[in-house]
């Protein structure tokens, strides 16, 4: 007690005046752009306890008024279809935030005000920020958001968030609610439609007295009527036995209710803005439409996300490729330097630890960044523009025929940048199968790592003919990217449909600062969910491959490469090339490191390539490539794997699947090679 | 304005005007469409359909892409170009 009490005095500001703010609103409103600039850096994110949905907290301090703002999970209604609807209303129901702030779309105001609706059946006072409020203009819609404000009963405050206009005013009202919210907060609800009034009102006495805190039974009868299954399991647990039955026959009698008291929602949304909103005249066609007569093309739209495709591979080698190598060289390279130096007299694993284990594993792995950020920065454009939604649907038709949808695009692009982003980034996908395929299909597509790896060695064994055998490696990966959706879909996933709904968002500029933050936090969960991983791994697999020694040749490792032999002559590799293999399993570029090693080349690569091609025959050097490009992902892959689908199991499958399909390719290109004579 | 005439929205064509009347496929798909702003009575216009793939259709200022499988859940009553000042 007397502890608690010390710390409470210690720290009473925070303690007492933390007002907590929950940040709603539905998807492409502009929400976290409003989120990052209250909180800036001053943020936490982590993920919502128990779920794969991403929890941002920050924090904002405005003289003597603390602000504490969850930003909640973009959503369009609050039913219980997905689990962000279920994140957002159980926190508004029990950690009841002191003020929700809804930011909404000012260019599809009606269908912003539905998220409205329901949120004003909850228990917590609302203020509407009326966001792009310049689109709004541009499209031709005028609002006034005093007239609006008069018939919600409920402050609301026009911004437009991308140039900052405005969104300092929010500070005040959140005060005012509350200091003083009965005076601004009288909310006008809407009301359930006629024909359902009465079975509501009866549903209402039959769960009179049964319901719980923090639930209110004007809101449960309400989401009983919507069919909402999680609250008419819990309604049955509360419930006696005859009670359950009756209100089981109401339900089932009038499974229309929810579309009419959508109706009833829409009917109520009229009401409020009809003096508040003046929509553009008829006939007025917008610069999206004329934007995706293009953009959705069957065949300009196919030709435009090719080019677009080209001009971010080309502007991300082109410009990261250098860095990242300048950082390989000079920065993990001097470091090495200066620790064989530093611990010359230390004991010779200990140099060796740091050289080879940390530098030349986790260390290589951080100098990818640079290829991330000018990949993220691009794609954050493309996303902030309203462009990325549209390839998404231009591609579900091709999609479809894996058995996903045109949403499973997005995440699987992110993977030619690497494939951890790619494996979070299927948190788009509603449906738990179609997340689990994509995951496990999201490795096959080649990341930037192993693209390196075969810019590398194809030239050297292939010579002119480099270009096109790295072509032909990339296209096989995205034929068995390809094979390998439609057989799961057939077989594992049989008769799973997910629905494809998505709303494609109107054009606009794109703002630098939305970008920057979308790069900032692809990069730091990259470094800080690969790099923690990645060292232990490559502490782990360095110490393999260096005892117990003397060297490389007498280490565990390398006996278990020798004991994979019979498997490696199938591909026509050596033990020296499987143990490459495996160690391309930390990362990736690790292949190249290791080959290295056990070629004894010097250091650097011009070396290592003219020794391979001495040693290794046209047609093995095409199975490893094979192989490398297919092969199992790297560690920090599988650890995201395992931590987006919470199941070993399911992550051990598709990594033994993975693996099962690059060795079966390895074989049959080798076998094939040598059958036709080719290169042996 | 009977039944017959209702007429699901993988069968409009692009350019084409219709009101919704009608969700049929569960509670959660009218959820979701509803929610997103196609919900019964909503006038909406297809701004593409090539009768395969998916269908694009504007509603409440709204672009929303539906795979062909949803778009012909969606039963509706088709306008003739002189109603759509709605």
């Amino acid at each position: 007690m007397n502890n608690r009490n010390q710390i409470n005095s210690a720290n009473p500001v925070q303690k007492k005046t933390a007002i907590v703010v929950g940040l709603a609103g539905q998807p492409n409103v502009g929400k976290s752009t409003i989120f990052n600039l209250l909180t800036g850096l001053n943020q936490h994110v982590g993920n919502w306890p128990g779920k794969t949905v991403e929890r941002k907290e920050g924090f904002f301090t405005h003289n003597d008024t603390h602000l504490r703002i969850i930003d909640l999970p973009g959503t369009y209604s609050l039913s219980a279809n997905s689990t962000e609807e279920r994140i957002t209303r159980d926190f508004i129901l029990h950690e009841q935030p002191d003020v929700v702030v809804m930011v909404a779309d000012a260019s599809a105001l009606e269908r912003n005000l539905y998220l409205l609706a329901e949120l004003l059946v909850l228990p917590a006072p609302v203020i509407l920020v009326l966001n792009m409020m310049d689109i709004a203009e541009s499209e031709g819609i005028q609002i006034e958001p005093q007239v609006l404000e008069a018939a919600l009963g409920l402050p609301v405050l026009s911004v437009v968030a991308s140039r900052n206009e405005g969104v300092s005013g929010l500070i005040q009202i959140i005060e005012q609610m509350t200091k003083t919210p009965q005076e601004i907060f009288k909310p006008n609800r809407p009301d359930i439609a006629e024909p359902h009034r009465q079975v509501y009102s009866h549903v209402q006495t039959l769960i009179k007295n049964h319901v719980p805190q923090p639930y209110s039974e004007d809101w449960v009868a309400l989401k009983l009527l919507e069919g909402d299954r999680e609250i008419t399991n819990k309604v049955m647990t509360w419930l006696p036995e005859e009670s359950q039955q009756a209100v089981m026959a109401i339900l089932k009698q009038h499974e229309d209710a929810v579309l009419d008291i959508a109706g009833g929602r829409y009917e109520w949304i009229a009401r409020m803005v009809r003096a508040a909103i003046t929509n553009p005249k008829p006939g007025q066609i917008s610069i999206t439409d004329k934007l995706d007569k293009i953009a959705v093309h069957p065949f300009w739209g196919m030709l435009l996300l090719m080019s677009v495709f080209a001009l971010v591979f080309w502007l991300t080698f082109t410009l990261a490729m250098p860095i990242q190598n300048w950082l390989d060289v000079n920065i993990v390279g001097s470091l090495q330097h200066w620790f064989k130096e530093a611990l010359a007299t230390a004991p010779n694993w200990l140099a060796d630890l740091f050289v080879h284990g940390i530098l030349g594993g986790a260390g290589i792995v951080i100098t990818f960044a640079p290829i991330l950020i000018v990949f993220f920065f691009i794609l954050g454009l493309l996303e902030d523009s309203g462009y990325l939604a549209r390839s998404a649907y231009v591609m579900d038709r091709f999609m479809h025929a894996l058995g996903l949808h045109g949403k499973s695009f997005l995440p699987l692009f992110l993977g030619f940048g690497c494939n951890v982003p790619a494996v979070m980034g299927t948190r788009v996908i509603e449906s738990e199968s179609g997340r689990l395929l994509t995951i496990l299909l999201a490795p096959l597509v080649p990341c930037s790592a192993r693209l390196m790896v075969l810019a590398l060695l194809a030239p050297a064994f292939f010579g002119n003919q480099a270009l096109t055998v790295s072509w032909a490696l990339i296209t096989l990966n995205m034929l068995i990217l390809a094979l390998l959706g439609i057989v799961l879909n057939h077989t594992i996933f049989r008769g799973e449909h997910t629905a494809f709904i998505m709303e494609l968002p109107l054009y606009h500029k794109p703002g630098l600062r939305a970008v920057a933050f979308f790069v900032w936090q692809n990069t730091w969960a990259f470094l800080r969910k690969a790099g923690t991983i990645i060292l232990v791994v490559s502490v782990v697999i360095w110490a393999l491959s260096r005892f117990p020694g003397p060297g490389i040749e007498q280490s565990y490792l390398a006996s278990l490469g020798r004991s994979l032999a019979p498997v490696g002559k199938l591909m026509g590799m050596d033990w020296r090339l499987i143990v490459a293999l495996l160690s391309s399993f930390i990362a990736k570029e690790n292949a190249i490191a290791t080959l290295a090693i056990l070629y004894r080349a010097d250091e650097n690569s011009s070396g290592l390539v003219k020794m391979m091609v001495s040693l290794i025959s046209p047609a093995t050097a095409l199975s490893f490539l094979v192989v490398t490009m297919l092969f199992i992902p790297c560690v920090a892959t599988v650890a995201v794997m395992y931590q987006e689908t919470r199941s070993w199991r399911w992550t051990l499958f598709s990594v033994g699947l993975l693996l099962g399909i690059a060795l079966l390719a390895g074989v049959i290109v080798y076998q094939g090679a040598h059958w036709l004579g080719w290169g042996v | 304005m009977e039944n017959q005439q209702l007429i699901s929205i993988d069968q409009l064509d692009t350019d084409s005007y219709g009101i919704v009347r009608q969700i049929q496929g569960g509670r959660e798909l009218a959820n979701r469409l509803t929610s997103m702003g196609l919900s019964t009575g909503s006038t909406f216009k297809v701004l593409q359909n090539r009768h395969h793939g998916p269908v694009l259709v504007l509603v409440r200022n709204t672009r929303i892409a539906l795979g062909r499988g949803e778009a012909m859940k969606i039963l509706a009553e088709k306008l003739h170009e002189q109603q759509e000042s709605d």
